[in-house]
């Protein structure tokens, strides 16, 4: 079987399989054996104790992180060292970031202008009318010429999420969105996060916002010691949860 | 019942603050000892500073061809005025100055608009300023085609000379030391070893030995009988140095960048060089402009340097006419004039960086 073959496999079920990915940062095995099938329109969340590989997971998914072992296929693409597959995965690929990471010299639009101009190549009328109408998507489309330094965090998140949308991508990776944020931001990002998955996009987020878990996620993923501990749909998750690790979790986030 | 809540109205600060008289007593005379300190150096200041106007102006003479204009009891402008000819243009001939002239136009030209946060065609001129400039100049003074006659290096000299090794020196180092910077944070240990040791090669020899090997060394290396320019010899040392130290300075600039600037970048699909022109140098160059420009300073006037390899430059014309036995006794004069020179480019170079550094912030403080 010729590697093309191999790497175009046509994803048969699931727009995002995750077969045995083990991972190690220098000697610290940080992912063991990650098995994950995510079907196209399906929202995960993800949770579990700080260090325990959430971030790392879902920023290998767009190769921000490299797996040692097993395979990451993303849209029927394989995730190799190929640069080629690297950069097409990441064109379908959109991330949102604790800390937004906006382009702090560029204004909103020209952040939201840059990926669709200089990987998409799209036309600069075109790319700021998609941004706009992004913008306007986030409702922000007044801060369209201010620059990320003038806006507050729930803003500037908005403008991140605006940002990957702009690529028009098939998945949206977001890991904690709004744990930089003071609390009266976090509703309006939320909210823009639950209008997405009325769209049908399919989501991965990592977070602790349980109330959002259960209005949006499909599945519930509970990480610890870089191992998937628990996968349920959130009522289920929540209520009955089945490992004792899942169990101390849950109430210990739910204890304030 | 509630009563809407209203701010409490602002009040003029006390008068005591706010004025010249406020300033003078808060800032000269708040203690006794900061008052008799004030008064001293008021007092010094005055003194020098007239000793100075004395000598440079109200004594001084400036009327006459040669030595005997001069009477001896202050600055003898005369032997500038005489031999001014030759530390803006060296040896150039009389009859092409006019070339220089047009060089010097063009020059200002370019230059004073990018002093402008609204100028017209600001940056179209900023770019002519680095591509289309130098070949135009260059072909301009070294003549020999276009119907202009050929002027060999030898005969070029004075502020013309400085500003020409100062210009090649500042627009080629600063891309190579881009290169530099970023090949010395590859991820790839061949070309990482390469630019490490380039970058601390040049870093480990003064200038004046890089300068003494071009003219000394190099001609000992290359085959018999080929004459390898001398000022293009000091042109390709002056930059290999000059760039090594502008890779430390952007690389500076680029380890001040959070990572999460590279990752959102890569996460939008931006390959590395599409990141490094588009996200990271931007940033990267903004915050280090006093640096590079430090450098930029530092190159000007590391030019006269070119004295020891024979080519004369505004001090080194200066130093070569306040020998001449036709004048005694106006080295001061001399040195004065240089050091004005070079103390004005050096200067608009300062405050065309602040002024840059004002246009590009927006607003994002870390
Ligand atoms: N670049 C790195 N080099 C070495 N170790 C790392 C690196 N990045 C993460 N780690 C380690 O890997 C483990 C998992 O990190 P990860 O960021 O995935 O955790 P997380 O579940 O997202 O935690 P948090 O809730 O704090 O964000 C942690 O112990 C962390 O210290
Ligand atoms: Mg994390």
């Amino acid at each position: 079987m010729n590697e093309a073959a191999a790497s175009q496999d046509n994803g048969s079920d699931g727009i995002i399989r995750m077969i045995d990915v083990n991972k190690w940062f220098g000697e610290f095995h940080v992912l063991k054996n990650i098995n994950l099938n995510v079907g196209a329109g399906e929202r995960i969340v993800i949770c579990g104790p700080s260090g325990s590989g959430k971030s790392t997971v879902i920023r290998c998914i767009n190769r921000l992180e490299e797996h040692q072992r097993g395979r990451i296929i993303v849209d029927g693409v394989e995730l190799t060292n190929d640069l080629k597959h690297i950069e097409q995965i990441r064109r379908e690929v959109g991330m949102c970031f604790q800390h937004f990471n906006l382009f702090p010299h560029l204004t909103v639009l020209d952040n939201l202008c840059l990926a669709p101009q200089y990987v998409r190549k799209a036309p600069r009328a075109e790319a700021e009318e998609t941004a706009m109408m992004y913008l306007e998507r986030v409702k922000i489309p007044e801060q369209a010429d201010k620059f990320p330094g003038q806006l507050s965090g729930g803003q500037q998140q908005r403008v991140a999420i605006a940002r990957s949308l702009c690529m028009n991508p098939k998945i949206m990776l977001f890991d904690e969105p709004t744990s930089a944020l003071d609390p009266e931001m976090i509703k309006e990002v939320l909210d823009t996060m639950i209008e997405l998955a009325e769209t049908g996009m399919t989501m991965l987020v990592v977070t602790h916002e349980m109330g959002f878990a259960k209005t949006v996620a499909n599945r519930v993923i509970f990480m610890d010691g870089g191992e998937v501990i628990e996968v349920n749909e959130p009522n289920e998750f929540f209520d009955n949860p089945q490992h004792d690790r899942t169990q101390l979790f849950l109430s210990q986030i739910l204890a304030h | 019942m509630t009563t809407a809540w209203q701010p409490s109205p602002s009040l003029p600060p006390p008068a005591s603050t706010v004025g010249a008289v406020g300033w003078a007593r808060s800032n000269l005379f708040s203690t006794w000892l900061s008052s008799v300190f004030t008064v001293v150096l008021s007092l010094v200041t005055v003194y020098f500073l007239w000793q100075i106007l004395d000598w440079g102006i109200f004594s001084a003479d400036l009327a006459g061809k040669d030595q005997s204009a001069c009477d001896g009891d202050g600055a003898c402008w005369v032997f500038v005025k005489d031999r001014f000819n030759f530390f803006i243009y060296g040896f150039y001939p009389d009859a092409e100055q006019w070339r220089v002239n047009v060089m010097f136009f063009l020059l200002a030209a370019l230059i004073f608009p990018q002093f402008f946060e609204n100028a017209p065609y600001k940056k179209a001129l900023g770019w002519i300023f680095l591509t289309v400039y130098p070949v135009v100049s260059g072909v301009l003074l070294l003549g020999g085609a276009f119907g202009l006659e050929f002027v060999d290096t030898d005969k070029w000299g004075g502020l013309m000379l400085t500003l020409v090794l100062s210009y090649v020196g500042i627009v080629a180092a600063l891309p190579i030391g881009i290169l530099l910077a970023l090949g010395r944070r590859s991820e790839m240990p061949v070309i990482r070893t390469i630019c490490v040791a380039f970058i601390e090669l040049w870093r480990g020899v003064p200038l004046i030995s890089v300068l003494f090997m071009a003219s000394v060394m190099l001609p000992l290396f290359l085959p018999e009988g080929t004459n390898f320019n001398k000022l293009l010899r000091a042109l390709i040392g002056i930059t290999m140095f000059q760039s090594a130290y502008m890779a430390e300075v952007v690389r500076g600039g680029l380890q001040a960048i959070p990572r999460g600037q590279y990752e959102a970048a890569a996460a939008l699909g931006l390959g590395y060089w599409r990141s490094m022109w588009l996200v990271i140098l931007p940033q990267a160059l903004k915050l280090v402009i006093p640096g590079i420009v430090n450098t930029f300073i530092a190159l000007f006037k590391d030019t006269t340097l070119v004295l020891i390899i024979g080519l004369f430059e505004v001090l080194g014309g200066v130093q070569s006419a306040i020998i001449d036995p036709a004048w005694q006794n106006v080295a001061a004069e001399g040195f004065f004039f240089a050091a004005f020179v070079y103390w004005i480019f050096c200067f608009g170079m300062s405050r065309y960086s602040q002024a840059l550094e004002r246009k590009l912030d927006t607003g994002h403080h870390r």
